[in-house]
């Protein structure tokens, strides 16, 4: 049976449709999810795309978070879930507690945009077995509130778990803390990630097809489930 | 009616590169002596009947909730 992997559309989703398309290319099968809509379909994962949800009125993702769907994708992604937020979708998993920390300014101020390096750090969330642990990646980055905080123990303690996803291999872009591009929840169940895998599935449109590893490795873990 | 003032700023020891833009536009104006700005957001909120202990005790849940992310930021409330 194929994977079928959820791809939720809040009012200002942009990259619902590249998620989606993601995918498909990995041999998926993307169910859209409506934000109003109080069902997960039955999905065997779920994606949280980027864009500017609720118009990142008040703070980004801040009022995506009481969306009717997440009354239902919440204690879902509790129960395990694999749920990847990317970029405006891993501020949304922040407010909404599933994953600690949150997203603040860019330190430049500006909107960045552009390919960025990063080292994948665990290799043990559904969404990253793929990935060898040190590999390095390109895809893209593009957003104005990117830089990682959290507390110094919060810090301490994902750095120490090994709940560091990826961290920026070059340059740090946007003041994130110690580097950090994604992180997991405790189970790993729960992945976010500031830049798009989903705009790096194909070497014509994009700068590598190095993003399709997340959504092959989700459709790994499905399988063997 | 009362009105209910929330006011949410940035935790101390979180980086606000907002704030320091807004102070090097200021010592640009020529207001040197304006070490440092922080920059935060008010909330007025509308009340309908009074704003007694319940009604606030209710407003900073709502603050801790919605109104400001206690992860960066902390917030005073405040009936004027």
């Amino acid at each position: 049976m194929t994977t079928r992997v959820g791809v939720i559309t809040f009012p200002g989703s942009l990259d619902d449709k590249d998620a989606a398309r993601a995918v498909r290319r990995a041999g998926g099968e993307a169910v859209p999810l409506w934000h109003a809509d109080r069902d997960l379909h039955g999905v065997d994962a779920v994606i949280l795309p980027g864009g500017f949800s609720y118009g990142d009125y008040l703070r980004c993702g801040a009022i995506a978070r009481f969306a009717p769907v997440m009354t239902e994708l919440v204690p879902a992604a509790r129960a395990g879930l694999p749920v990847l937020g990317i970029c405006n979708g891993f501020q949304i998993l922040c407010e909404a507690h599933l994953l600690p920390g949150a997203l603040t300014r860019n330190s430049g101020l500006r909107f960045v945009s552009k390919d960025v390096r990063l080292r994948m750090e665990s290799t043990a969330t559904p969404w990253t077995r793929q990935f060898a642990a040190g590999q390095e990646i390109t895809v893209v980055l593009k957003s104005g509130e990117g830089a990682y905080m959290a507390g110094p123990v919060t810090l301490a303690e994902l750095g120490a778990r090994g709940l560091v996803v990826a961290r920026y291999a070059g340059a740090n872009p946007n003041g994130s803390a110690a580097g950090i591009a994604g992180i997991c929840n405790e189970a790993g169940n729960v992945v976010g990630l500031m830049p798009h895998p989903e705009h790096a599935i194909d070497a014509l449109t994009g700068p590598s097809a190095d993003g399709l590893g997340f959504f092959a490795s989700v459709l790994l873990a499905a399988e063997r489930t | 009616m009362a009105r209910v003032v929330v006011d949410v700023m940035l935790k101390p020891e979180i980086h606000d590169p907002q704030g320091e833009a807004i102070a090097s536009a200021c010592r640009r104006l020529g207001f040197g002596q304006i070490l440092g700005v922080r920059q935060g957001k008010r909330f007025e909120l509308e009340i309908g009947g009074s704003a007694d202990d319940a009604v606030m005790a209710r407003i900073a849940e709502l603050a801790a909730e919605l109104l400001a992310n206690p992860v960066i930021e902390e917030f005073e409330i405040r009936a004027p």
